[in-house]
């Protein structure tokens, strides 16, 4: 078994390839139940209320008028009277009903008291606060940055903000939980872990953990934020069990975005140099940023590129607003945004060539040759050469930036592979898919190795009743589950050889299967059918799993993104005009899929970069725009031209879930940069940050 | 984009408004949206009234059946084609009509099912993303999303799928900006929109074919 590569891309018939997913008629044609979409006989609607303040002490909560109402089934406080609530959102307490509406009018006769207290929701004001700001952990390499100050040849001073984002994720964060019995029960949650929630369930519920199923077929994005069922998990399963009824709870829009996770922000202070020949120096940095009420901010800083001489020191500052939770590439597309800022500011200062110092800064020749890849796809030689000179309305310019990810697998999983005397092939894995495809890999992965069309195998995922499997999370869901799936194919493609070999006369290590056949290798006269096999096959068919082979798989992948832009500086409107993503993929298991995922990284980095910015109001501690239209993500209108170039690297499969998202904003703000000359250094780029920034120059 | 076409044709506004207990309708940008005005926001609804008074019989066409239902008034077409009928296609994600998840035909035009009361879409024929094909019968705008890979998680997916199809019935000669504008109402977290495009462009070209 040390031997198992991953298949000749000549040679395949699907992996490897382009291959449209196999889920994709149930999604396309509307029968795909995601969990928002299950309605079980008797089930009841639950509904939170929650916290109008951003810091408040709960003095009392009175209940009865809403155990009184009319269909009202359950009722039950999730905060104690006495309790302080960090943020405005959070749960205060949850009713169950026979219909929503019911439920709305119930949560709304809960009379609250509270004792309100002065909040802070930025982390622009709360750090003002000593009290609210953590120890600074501090990073150092080499000599002190401030004795470049005066002998580089570029320096610069500059601040810079990357606002907290949302996820957004189009089907919010919610359960159907159903008690079966006293200890057993099945609950479907739109989760990134099928069998971390069913942990995660059962112990706080206190029955066995292989008593409760958990069910996520379909989910509609997670993008981080749903690896845990969360408070309002555990809330519909009591309210289930108080009801005596099935209880579906989903949060509603507003409900999703204030406590449904959210991408903290960054806010640098930044001293920099760069030698005459493009080396970076020095860096100095004060990064300060908010996961909410509690503590533990940081971006990894400075990022990708080489400075030997550093000092960067972290402030964590503790905000009355929703807790952050991981958002795809946490810190990452940050980092990026702030690192590649002062990259170009410092490039553009010596008037260098930005691919060739970018080049010149970092260690990956895989990088440096995405770099030039990318530089000749966008023509990068078409790029301002001195940006701030254009007189036109609508200036047009070209910017760079890079990434990095890890993407490698983790152990743990297994996948099951069956056979059935008559031919049908089962296989199945308690993964999930968030919409990367994962599904379509695992019948791409057992169709190519028994030779049989994809919709030949049954591709079973997403209930913990199946083989365990890691979150989906950090890219490493394919790097995780296909080399599980290989092994189980191969370990099931070997009984069946066990069962053929003498029907053909020749031993099992001379056969293959291929277009539905089992045969001697390269002679197909010595064939059968592949169910003329599986008639034969033992009573019970064939049944046979796999575990993780880390030598299938590979971690650590590189990326580079070119972005076009066009600014009418009449209006300061940014419009992307075309994006370059090149991105390292290892052996991507299904081409299509993998570049839908860059796609979508680009698509969303362009949100980050021009649209996406969580507004609290200051005064109230409450989000302004915890919806989806003042909340502002990119629509059709807003989509450029995305090429995707999937770098083949070597012949392991990598992640690539996360990493295309990460360039993008920052490669944007360079590009407008490019185009006219003005540097962006608060995300997100609006027409009024774009004057803004024009004034200060002038 | 959904063009929002109020019709009431089965139900008076005296009959609504009896039926809605102290609710009144308000018409803005095309769509009508019920607001409960008695007093405080917050307070509950009348005493006793909530669970089966103020009931009223909804008759709604879907995807060429006929559904009888007895509905609060303020409930939405997409709250009762999902919670009632378990047509579950269009799907429900901002509800206030910023995402076009929820996009449904009404007689052939689409709009925006959660700021459609199901009381309202009475006489009209719905027909959801269930009625233009199946998994094993795809329209060509389905078998077209799924070949180029115009959908990622789907939760959009329906959405988008239906505000293409209703560009291309109201002009089959459509060209790619055509196209692009038709889904100017629809919002796909998952980024995958240049696949939209690509497939209502394949699309169109595969109706004209055929």
């Amino acid at each position: 078994m040390q031997d198992v590569r991953w298949n000749d891309p000549k040679t395949t018939q699907y992996v490897n390839k382009h291959v449209p997913r196999v889920d994709g008629p149930g999604k396309v044609a509307g029968t795909a139940k995601y969990t928002f979409d299950i309605v079980l006989p008797g089930m009841l609607y639950g509904k939170i209320l929650r916290c109008p303040h951003a810091l408040a002490t709960v003095q009392a909560i009175d209940t009865s008028a809403a155990k009184a109402m009319p269909g009202v089934r359950a009722v039950i406080e999730m905060a104690r009277e006495g309790a302080t609530m960090r943020y405005a959102g959070q749960e205060v307490a949850a009713v169950a009903a026979d219909s929503e509406e019911i439920a709305l009018d119930a949560i709304r006769a809960i009379r609250v008291s509270y004792d309100v207290q002065s909040h802070a929701v930025t982390t622009l004001t709360a750090m003002k606060d000593a009290s609210r700001v953590s120890a600074p952990e501090e990073q150092a390499r080499g000599q002190d940055p401030g004795q470049f100050w005066s002998s580089a040849a570029a320096v610069i001073e500059e601040e810079y903000y990357c606002p907290v984002r949302g996820h957004l994720c189009l089907e919010s964060h919610g359960i159907v939980f159903r008690w079966d019995a006293d200890d057993r029960a099945t609950c479907w949650v739109s989760t990134q872990a099928v069998h971390g929630v069913a942990g995660e369930l059962s112990g706080g519920l206190g029955i066995p953990q292989e008593n409760l199923t958990v069910i996520c077929e379909y989910m509609g994005g997670g993008f981080g934020s749903k690896f845990g069922a969360g408070v309002e998990g555990a809330t519909c399963a009591r309210l289930a069990k108080a009801a005596g009824k099935p209880v579906k709870l989903m949060l509603d829009r507003y409900e999703d975005q204030v406590a449904g996770g959210n991408a903290p922000d960054a806010y640098m202070k930044c001293k920099a140099a760069m030698a005459a020949d493009g080396k970076l120096l020095a860096i100095e940095a004060d990064l300060y940023g908010t996961n909410g009420p509690g503590r533990g901010w940081g971006v990894p800083f400075p990022y990708i590129y080489g400075v030997p001489n550093f000092r960067v020191r972290t402030h964590s500052v503790s905000t009355n607003a929703g807790a952050a939770r991981a958002w795809r590439a946490p810190g990452h597309p940050q980092a990026s945004f702030l690192m590649e800022s002062v990259v170009d500011e410092l490039i553009c200062k010596l008037g260098l060539d930005g691919v060739k110092v970018r080049q010149m800064n970092q260690g990956s020749q895989v990088r440096s040759a995405q770099l030039e890849l990318g530089a000749a796809k966008i023509g990068w030689e078409r790029r301002n050469k001195n940006p701030g000179q254009a007189t036109g309305r609508y200036q047009r310019g070209i910017g760079c930036a890079v990434s990095t990810w890890g993407g490698g697998g983790r152990g743990g999983s297994r996948c099951d592979v069956k056979i059935g005397q008559d031919g049908s092939v089962w296989a199945g894995i308690g993964t999930q898919d968030l919409g990367t495809g994962a599904r379509t890999v695992v019948a791409m992965i057992v169709a190519e190795d028994l030779g049989l069309p994809l919709e030949r195998v049954k591709a079973d995922i997403g209930k913990s009743s199946l083989g365990s499997s890691v979150g989906s999370g950090g890219s490493v869901t394919t790097a995780s589950i296909a080399p599980t799936i290989k092994m189980a194919v191969l370990a099931a493609r070997a009984r069946l050889f066990e069962t053929a070999a003498p029907l053909l006369g020749v031993t099992a290590g001379e056969l293959e299967c291929a277009k539905g056949r089992v045969q001697a290798r390269g002679n197909p006269s010595k064939s059968l059918r592949f169910e003329e096999v599986c008639a034969k096959l033992p009573a019970g068919g064939i049944s046979e799993s796999g575990s993780w082979n880390g030598a299938l798989q590979q971690g650590g992948v590189a990326g580079a993104q070119f972005v076009e832009v066009e600014v009418d500086t009449w209006t300061g409107n940014v419009r992307p005009i075309k994006v370059v993503a090149v991105q390292d993929c290892g052996y991507a298991i299904n081409r299509l899929t993998a570049e839908s995922q860059v796609i979508g990284g680009v698509i969303q980095g362009l949100g980050m970069a021009l649209l996406e910015d969580r507004r609290m109001d200051v005064p109230t501690g409450r989000q302004l725009n915890a919806n989806i239209e003042s909340y502002r993500v990119i629509g059709a209108m807003e989509v450029p031209d995305v090429e995707v170039v999937l770098f083949d690297t070597h012949d392991k499969v990598a992640g690539i879930g996360e990493p295309p998202v990460i360039p993008t904003a920052a490669a944007t703000i360079n590009a407008i940069y490019n185009a006219t000359g003005v540097r962006i250094r608060t995300l997100p780029a609006t027409p009024k940050r774009w004057f803004d920034a024009l004034g200060a120059k002038s | 984009m959904p063009e929002d076409s109020p019709n009431r044709r089965s139900l008076s506004r005296r009959k609504f408004l009896r039926g809605a207990g102290t609710a009144i309708a308000v018409t803005g940008a095309g769509a009508l949206i019920s607001t409960k005005v008695n007093g405080d926001a917050t307070e509950p609804a009348e005493q006793g009234g909530t669970a089966q008074e103020g009931l009223v019989d909804v008759t709604l066409k879907v995807n060429g059946k006929t559904h009888q239902l007895k509905l609060q008034p303020r409930v939405t077409l997409l709250d009762a084609l999902r919670e009632r009928l378990q047509i579950t296609g269009p799907k429900k994600v901002c509800d206030r009509g910023n995402c076009g998840a929820c996009t449904v035909l009404r007689d052939g035009k689409p709009v925006y099912a959660c700021l459609t009361l199901a009381v309202d879409a009475q006489g009209s024929e719905i027909t959801t993303v269930e009625g233009f094909g199946t998994p094993e019968k795809m329209s060509e705008v389905q078998q077209a999303f799924v070949e180029k890979d115009a959908l990622m998680c789907g939760f959009c997916t329906p959405g988008f799928v239906t505000a293409v199809t209703a560009a291309l019935k109201k002009n089959p000669n459509a060209d790619n900006e055509e196209l692009r504008r038709a889904c100017r109402g629809n919002i796909c977290r998952c980024g995958t929109f240049n696949r939209v495009f690509e497939a209502a462009v394949e699309a169109a070209k595969k109706m004209k074919g055929a």
